[in-house]
């Protein structure tokens, strides 16, 4: 059965007290791809993440992971899911090596083959070094990487990972995202929240944005891309030529920047196919000679603030991982 | 692209071997606790023989056993006071355990709930065997001699630790209401100490206020000290107390331990499945 969904989610509803959460989630993640959930803090990220990993329930809808009903089987679905949730779920007194063997054992694995996966996790995951000392002395970092550790122990079907690379340096980053390729590369589902527009585009095969509970727009990241949001068309000139834009017109959207020297123009355009050919040609026919020709696709960025009206959470974000890291 | 099949556990394992293989999991991971922070076992380690020679050597210049030494009288009472007051434990660590992130993890894994209540349970009844080691040997240091048989004295220790089993899993009860640790704490010794207090522990109730020995008859920890000095053959002027605990205090020990398990077990069990669900 190639392709069934591993993951499925219809009109997922929760109210925490006059709190929406969730106004009626829809997903939907195939065997082997990556679902990236986008979105700012609130946005409903981590409750659907609690209603599929069975620690809440939904007041309304239904979902269902490896084909079980997360509400009337959550037994089922509890062996075939790992679970790297945002807050550590770490047991600060124990090493890291034992906290592994310990959630590993707890699955419902044999102690060797724990053993042995805990050690091929530590490494990969880079804390080999610091698997014998208690958890409470790891930085910010090292304890984002155990609890994903943790959350492989029993190579799980479907990996559910909150936030995974939140307060990672670059480096670590990289190598999260190498672990959960990885995963993927041995079947593994994976459903990630982040708010890095560039984690999603990355990482996952198709993102849902969540704003306010809902799930405002959804697609492969290309797909988004080309859906809201237009390009960027960037022009150098040989020479200064004001009527340049005049011959661009109708392919731009909105007003044209043009530089003090008169030779860059800068606006937005249409995204559509061939557009930078048609922008060559426009030139062209007006005899207006050209050194150099960019269009920029729309970032992730420029998505949300399409779909929304509002600024990502990026500074929020920038300062959250400084507090992580320090 | 390769897919490798997915290991998910093994064959599913037998429901009991795997419970069992849970708590076993679970209490390593206590005792690792206790190692780490040896300060956690104080209250069954340092507390009973302070409270052994405090007790004995303060009060007991003061109070008249009729039928043998302060000493004898006294330790059956110091037994069940340590016992008893070390059951805060529980409430402590199960409002600890709660209080973390570690939970949620437990919560999203493929293992029994009611296991991290029995692990912690047995943990500290283990805490409470060491409790009782250490009471009878200071007991023996200074004196205190038994005058029945082996088997007679360990039945004795026997009923005190059912019943601290039973209490512990009263106090997890406390633990998994109370809002946070120190809440727990405090809860905890405001019930504690009064009950440990009022009772025929350190001294006859013959002496108290009608009203407070009725309560203090009745207290289920007067009928485990009376059984503890009746099965060591230690002093026990209960005896000749008319009210029907005092008259057979091993049935009536036995009774509170099993009415307390079969109230507070599924009760704990219920409080942990509500404190732990949204």
């Amino acid at each position: 059965m190639p392709n069934r969904a591993m993951i499925e989610a219809e009109g997922l509803v929760k109210h925490y007290g006059a709190t929406v959460a969730l106004a009626g989630v829809d997903l939907s993640v195939p065997e082997g791809a990556i679902l990236g959930v986008l979105g700012p803090n609130g946005a409903g990220k981590t409750t659907a993440i609690r209603i599929l990993t069975t620690l809440s329930h939904p007041d309304e809808g239904r979902a269902s992971v490896a084909g079980f009903d997360v509400t009337a089987q959550p037994a089922e679905v509890r062996r075939r899911i790992g679970v790297a949730a945002q807050a550590t779920t770490l047991d600060e007194l124990l090493t890291g090596r034992q906290n592994l063997e310990m959630v590993g054992q707890l699955s419902g694995l044999r102690r060797s083959a724990t053993r042995q996966r805990a050690t091929d996790l530590l490494e990969r995951l880079e804390l080999s070094d610091a698997a014998g000392r208690q958890t409470k002395g790891y930085s910010g970092g090292m304890r984002r990487r155990l609890d994903l550790a943790a959350s492989m122990i029993m190579t799980p079907p479907v990996l559910f990972l909150d936030e995974p690379t939140t307060g990672l340096d670059p480096a670590s980053r990289l190598g999260v995202w190498e672990v959960i390729r990885g995963m993927v590369g041995d079947g593994c589902t994976v459903l990630l929240t982040t708010q890095y527009l560039d984690e999603a585009d990355h990482l996952a095969d198709s993102i849902a944005v969540f704003d306010r509970g809902r799930v405002i727009a959804s697609g492969t990241p290309q797909q988004l891309k080309s859906e809201t949001g237009s390009a960027r068309l960037e022009v150098t000139l040989s020479t200064p030529r004001p009527e340049a834009v005049l011959a661009l017109q109708p392919l731009l959207e909105g007003e044209a920047h043009v530089s003090h020297d008169g030779r860059r123009l800068r606006a937005a355009v249409l995204n559509r196919a061939g557009i930078a050919t048609a922008a060559v040609r426009a030139l062209d026919r007006a005899g207006i000679l050209v050194d150099d020709v960019q269009v920029h696709q729309p970032s992730l960025d420029d998505v949300f603030l399409a779909l929304t009206g509002r600024e990502t959470a990026e500074e929020e974000t920038a300062i959250e991982r400084e507090v992580a890291t320090a | 692209m390769s897919v490798r099949t997915l290991t998910i556990g093994d064959a599913p394992p037998a429901w009991f071997g795997q419970r069992l293989r849970e708590i076993l999991v679970l209490i390593r991971r206590n005792l690792i606790h206790i190692l780490r922070e040896p300060m956690q076992l104080s209250d069954v380690t340092l507390q009973p023989i302070l409270f052994t020679f405090l007790f004995i050597f303060v009060f007991g210049s003061g109070i008249p056993i009729p039928g043998g030494s302060y000493t004898d009288f006294a330790l059956a009472g110091l037994l069940a006071m340590n016992l008893i007051t070390s059951s805060n434990g529980t409430a402590v660590g199960l409002s600890t355990d709660l209080n973390t992130g570690l939970i949620d993890r437990f919560r999203a894994l493929p293992m029994w709930r009611p296991s991290i209540l029995i692990a912690r349970s047995v943990t500290d009844l283990l805490s409470a065997l060491i409790c009782t080691t250490i009471v009878v040997v200071a007991g023996l240091v200074i004196g205190w001699r038994p005058t029945t048989g082996i088997l007679s004295v360990a039945a004795g220790l026997g009923i005190a630790l059912l019943f601290t089993y039973a209490i512990c899993w009263t106090f997890g009860c406390v633990g998994l209401v109370a809002r946070n640790v120190e809440a727990a704490m405090s809860i905890g010794f405001i019930v504690l100490f009064p009950m440990a207090f009022v009772s025929n522990a350190m001294v006859p109730t013959q002496g108290m206020p009608a009203w407070l020995r009725v309560i203090a008859d009745w207290n289920p920890v007067s009928s485990v000290t009376a059984a503890c000095r009746q099965l060591f053959g230690n002093p026990n002027p209960s005896a000749l107390i008319q009210d029907w605990p005092m008259q057979h205090p091993v049935a009536a020990a036995l009774l509170w331990s099993a009415a307390l398990l079969a109230i507070c077990v599924p009760l704990a069990v219920f409080l942990f499945r509500r404190r732990t669900s949204d």
